[in-house]
């Protein structure tokens, strides 16, 4: 087990090495000069822009050696410097997103367990009867092939313009400062469900199917034929069935993870939902280079940390990683 | 190993097959309106056509958009652009997952260390948002190049996926048997390990194809797609940007989610009806 995770780790410890490189290659590597453009987007006089110029080259700390910009860059890191923001200056960028991140935890990690949850379960009740199997998987397959956006659309569209029961943009109502008052959680709530609705249908089709093909599988594999051939119960090799076909759809979870993050990017789009996806698009439209390397490192250590607490999860269910015998692949 | 009679059972599970009717069909109507649509229609994408706002008439078949643009020629522009991102990233993708699966599953030892540590790599970190931060950068961006971007970052789970298909095919004993022989081993993967993986790799190209499809909805959504031209992903930015869902104009932004919806859709029914052709194991479900 130990060497289990040490190898996780290994992995993950390489990946944010090489995630916060880029992060700090991109912009200084990319054709073009991103300070150029800042300033001839600014519109400005001369003697300004030049003034402008050099700050911006302090600013990004670009006077200095490379490889010092590098360790610089590094440093700041550690200390929670993520630079200024240009768009809501002169906040720092730090403070902007751990003001986004609740909103994040609130959308994302309820839409993406509970529809782990509930398409594991209707997937594994697809895979048993023939009604539920032609009503389960055509929907599964059409969620899963859904835009994440475009189902937003749509269900704002009904529910926020036609039928106009759900507010459809923003985290609470725009007319109210955050407390701890019970109007306040209620509006909180009232927003949180369509992103959330949107979110949990388009997973919800993914593990269903997932799970309806696995527990088929694992119904053909020598144990379950075993078991029948014992007499034992359906019920019985159907569980067996099911706890098996529930670890590929674990390390299915850690795969999708990547477009899941999309997926809840460009919900928080549709519906104005303050969290970092939003705040992406607004350092994008606003040309705030700092706000978007934040949010970038933002999300690779929350994906991270997503991928660290699906590999404890994996232990707990599969006794063979733990005796050290195997883990996935 | 050709054998003949195998050709005419395929065929007749292929017919036979309504989830591979019902995919290849959709996919197939689509792919005819890509081809065709721009020749039906006398306007360019952006061009003024008609005051704004008006819904669907005998005219203009999707409606016009708020800048009084004609919606069906940007629809079916745009559904042009996403078989083009299908193909190309869909295609890189796949082949980049081959190739890195075939090396690391047929070598094994260091070599297939060291390239699963790099697959594991790129598969933890989300390829959109790095997508999206090169995309950020970048003034003038093209269709070629956001496909080339998208395949990019597709492939580690094709690779994984090929990989163990690979290692497991690697001990048989017609490899065996052809390494005996002298064959070079890049001529044992692809005269004996690939035509073995034939179905799978089509099967892998497929999915490639749709994710790439959707990535690229994605990128164009956020604003990060090519700067010239439209796409589907972009008529549903400026759907929502300028207030379609307020204004009630359903036209504007239904038809290019629905058709990325039946294009993606009809891609995985494709999947799974042509995996119970190869895999006899499935048929009888």
């Amino acid at each position: 087990m130990r060497r289990y995770f040490e190898r996780k780790l290994f992995i993950y410890i390489l990946t944010f090495v090489l995630a916060v490189t880029i992060d700090w290659l991109i912009p200084r590597f990319m054709p073009g000069n991103p300070i150029q453009i800042l300033i001839s987007r600014a519109g400005l006089k001369a003697e300004s822009a030049k003034l402008l110029y050099s700050y911006y080259m302090r600013a990004f700390g670009l006077d200095v050696p490379v490889w010092r910009q590098y360790l610089n860059f590094w440093i700041a890191l550690f200390h929670g410097d993520f630079g200024i923001s240009i768009w809501l200056f002169p906040q720092p960028v730090i403070q902007i997103i751990m003001r986004a991140v609740p909103f994040d935890v609130l959308l994302l990690l309820p839409a993406i367990l509970l529809s782990w949850l509930a398409g594991n379960k209707f997937g594994a009740y697809a895979a048993r009867s023939k009604w539920l199997d032609n009503t389960i998987s055509p929907l599964g397959y059409i969620l899963t092939a859904t835009p994440y956006m475009w189902l937003g659309i749509m269900l704002g569209w009904l529910f926020g313009v036609i039928l106009h029961v759900l507010p459809f943009s923003g985290a609470y109502s725009y007319s109210m400062m955050p407390s701890f008052s019970w109007a306040f959680v209620g509006s909180l709530l009232q927003h949180w469900i369509l992103p959330f609705a949107s979110l949990f249908l388009v997973m919800f089709g993914g593990w269903a199917i997932g799970m309806r093909n696995m527990i088929i599988y694992e119904l053909e594999a020598d144990y379950s034929h075993y078991l029948e051939a014992l007499g034992a119960p359906r019920k019985l090799v159907r569980n067996y069935a099911f706890r098996n076909a529930l670890l590929p759809q674990i390390t299915g979870l850690a795969l999708q993870l990547g477009v899941i993050v999309g997926g809840a990017l460009v919900t928080e789009i549709v519906f104005s939902y303050p969290g970092i996806g939003y705040l992406t698009l607004q350092a994008i439209q606003n040309h705030d280079f700092f706000l978007l390397q934040g949010c970038f490192l933002f999300v690779i250590i929350g994906v991270l940390l997503a991928n660290f607490a699906i590999d404890i999860a994996y232990v707990l269910l599969d006794p063979r990683t733990r005796a050290g015998m195997q883990g996935e692949g | 190993m050709p054998q003949p009679r195998k050709k005419n059972e395929i065929l007749y599970f292929v017919l036979r097959n309504a989830k591979l009717r019902i995919g290849v069909a959709v996919v197939f109507l689509f792919v005819v309106l890509a081809l065709v649509g721009p020749l039906l229609t006398k306007y360019q994408p952006r061009d003024y056509v008609a005051p704004g706002v008006q819904p669907p008439s005998s005219e203009f078949w999707f409606g016009t958009t708020s800048f009084g643009e004609d919606v069906f020629t940007q629809f079916v522009y745009g559904l042009r652009a996403t078989f083009i991102v299908g193909l190309i990233g869909g295609g890189l993708g796949t082949l980049i997952g081959i190739l890195i699966g075939f090396i690391a599953g047929y070598r094994g030892g260091i070599v297939d260390e060291i390239l699963n540590m790099f697959t594991n790599i790129v598969l933890v970190v989300p390829s959109l948002v790095v997508l999206l931060i090169i995309a950020a950068y970048l003034e003038v961006r093209g269709l070629l190049f956001e496909s080339v971007f998208i395949g990019f970052f597709a492939w580690p789970w094709a690779a994984r996926a090929i990989r163990s298909q690979t290692f497991s095919l690697r001990s048989r004993d017609f490899v065996d048997l052809a390494r005996l022989s002298g064959m070079k081993p890049l001529k044992i993967i692809i005269t004996e390990i690939a035509p073995n993986m034939m179905s799978y790799l089509l099967l892998v190209f497929i999915l490639q194809f749709g994710g790439a499809i959707l990535t690229a909805a994605t990128l164009d959504f956020i604003g990060l797609g090519p700067t010239n031209g439209v796409s589907l992903g972009l008529m549903m930015n400026n759907a929502v940007i300028y207030g379609a869902l307020i204004l009630r104009m359903w036209w504007w932004f239904i038809p290019p989610g629905l058709a990325i919806t039946a294009i993606v859709g009809g891609l995985y029914i494709t999947n799974v009806g042509l995996d119970e052709i190869f895999n006899p194991k499935l048929r009888e479900m």
